[in-house]
């Protein structure tokens, strides 16, 4: 089932002088978990601010479990789409971690035993559930961010967007989130993921969707969008294969994008 | 050169310190890395070597802090920003919000330098083309993408010129590219004399461009030493710290008793 469409998505920002999105086609699937990369400025960030309504087409459609976005509020919208920002601190404004996951659960109705569960469970997920009375301030960046991802996860919905999950995260945080990702998928939920960091997208993603200057230029799995008939392409987007498939064309082993898949690789070749 | 003896630092209304006991030398020309879990003190570090605090976040210091041979913590204000740039994590904070322009923007800072105008002019182009950015300079810097904005940070430290550098996650918000364009920068800036404290998550970074690496866990140095050397420490996962690609693959490959030669070139 087609869980989120996108059709002929142009957004031109109110200045005039951006073409931020230049006809965007992209069908995901249910329980899909596609990542989303490209160089600084792509047009990845505007993309997600779509799926929730924060942003409206210049022209194109957005599809949301397929009906049409265009005449659905904000509000209704977030009850199918989940959008966690690249900034936490344009999201964060409550005076506890429980208050600020509460926020959203509370908004889509849910109350009692319900929202309890909603954001104990979410706490857990990110690490958080000794620091639900803590000011979200008196928190480093990289928990804040985990708080913002928290925030999203309370609210239970079909569709998690996060933007740039990893950013600021140490090696446990990047661990924790691709948990995240990889829980959500088994729960069925369809995850859309911006990210810079190639190994965690290789590692934890069903699909690889790549832009530049507002366009898509390779969608498919990592193992297409990593080999090295991409390569050119990643190139001109500034982004650059993970460092296991590198040595795995280099090696003659093929599209390796992961250090699992290449260990394969060396194995297969060594029984041959 | 810039020197930290004995360094502990303590926020006001903290329970405990965030930097206890550090010492940290800085030669004129070095880049040293500096890693660590979340929270271990690596952006207190940041602030307190870059003098921001306690000058501007309140807090205790203790031990000694010299830049140049002057001792810092009594060094007027005007006298360490003419010396010494910091880049914080965060772009949107260190953005000047005044400025209509990207140019203006990098322009800023060596304006308030008393930099003569065609030099400042020069340094701004030179800044946007180390970080191949351009296209951004007529752009108002409210209408960037995360990304963009911390290419602009970058670029305005760059335009400065200062003597000693210290950046707190620098290349978090970056693509790939970008953060090797801002590794390459950095590399060229320090060739010129100028020391670098740089602090990173992406060890892949620190293990090209600089010479030292240290390791922050609960505000104490806890490893200390060449590059190579302190980025293949069999710690490393404990600390929370990534272990650099071509490390975690070759340690990858052994576990599996196989044998595989990765080459040279792709870990430089």
């Amino acid at each position: 089932m087609t869980s989120v469409a996108l059709e002929g998505l142009v957004h031109v920002y109110a200045a005039g002088e951006v073409r931020a999105l230049d006809g965007i086609d992209l069908s995901i699937a249910s329980g899909e978990r596609v990542a989303l990369v490209g160089q600084n400025g792509s047009g990845k960030s505007t993309l997600i601010r779509h799926l929730n309504g924060l942003l409206r087409p210049t022209s194109g459609r957005v599809l949301i479990d397929g009906t049409d976005a265009a005449p659905q509020t904000v509000a209704a919208l977030a009850r199918h789409v989940a959008v966690c920002f690249q900034d936490p601190d344009q999201q964060i404004f409550a005076g506890s971690v429980r208050r600020e996951v509460v926020f959203g659960p509370r908004n889509l109705g849910m109350s009692g035993a319900a929202q309890r569960e909603a954001v104990d469970g979410a706490l857990e997920a990110v690490g958080l559930s000794a620091e639900a009375d803590t000011n979200p301030y008196d928190l480093g960046y990289s928990r804040r961010k985990l708080l913002t991802i928290a925030s999203v996860l309370a609210m239970h919905t079909p569709v998690v967007v996060l933007d740039e999950p990893t950013t600021g995260q140490d090696a446990r945080g990047v661990a924790r989130v691709a948990a995240i990702v990889e829980m959500l998928a088994q729960q069925g939920r369809t995850v859309v993921a911006v990210s810079h960091d190639m190994r965690f997208v290789a590692e934890g993603f069903d699909r690889v969707v790549v832009m530049r200057a507002g366009r898509i230029v390779l969608d498919g799995p990592p193992a297409d969008v990593f080999g090295r008939g991409s390569w050119d392409t990643l190139a001109s987007t500034f982004l650059e294969a993970p460092f296991a498939a590198r040595v795995g064309e280099r090696v003659g082993l093929g599209s390796t994008p992961t250090d699992a898949a290449l260990v394969a690789a060396v194995a297969g070749r060594g029984d041959g | 050169m810039l020197t930290l003896v004995d360094v502990s630092y303590r926020y006001a209304g903290g329970e405990s310190p965030s930097l206890r006991d550090v010492t940290l030398k800085l030669a004129n020309g070095e880049v040293v890395g500096l890693t660590g879990a979340s929270e271990s003190g690596k952006s207190t570090l940041c602030l307190v070597a870059s003098g921001l605090a306690p000058r501007t976040i309140r807090g205790t210091l203790e031990g000694q802090l010299s830049i140049d041979g002057q001792d810092m913590t009594s060094a007027p204000m005007h006298v360490l920003a003419a010396s010494i740039g910091i880049g914080f994590q965060d772009p949107v904070a260190q953005l000047s919000g005044v400025c209509g322009t990207v140019f203006e923007e990098i322009a800023f800072t060596p304006m308030n330098l008393a930099v003569p105008r065609d030099e400042v002019i020069a340094r701004t182009w030179a800044a946007l083309a180390a970080l191949r950015i351009e296209a951004l300079a007529p752009r108002a810097p409210n209408t960037l993408s995360g990304g963009q904005m911390q290419l602009v940070a970058i670029a305005g430290l760059l335009a400065m010129q200062p003597r000693h550098l210290v950046l707190d996650e620098p290349t978090a918000q970056l693509d790939p590219a970008g953060t090797a364009l801002v590794g390459a920068a950095l590399a060229r800036l320090a060739e010129g004399g100028t020391s670098i404290l740089i602090a990173e998550q992406k060890t892949d970074l620190l293990s090209r461009i600089c010479s030292r690496v240290l390791v922050l866990d609960a505000g104490r140095v806890v490893l200390d030493g060449p590059a190579a050397e302190v980025l293949a420490d069999p710690r490393l996962d404990e600390l929370g710290v990534p272990v650099p690609s071509a490390i975690r693959l070759r340690r990858a490959i052994d576990a599996a008793g196989l044998m595989l030669d990765i080459p040279a070139d792709l870990v430089a």
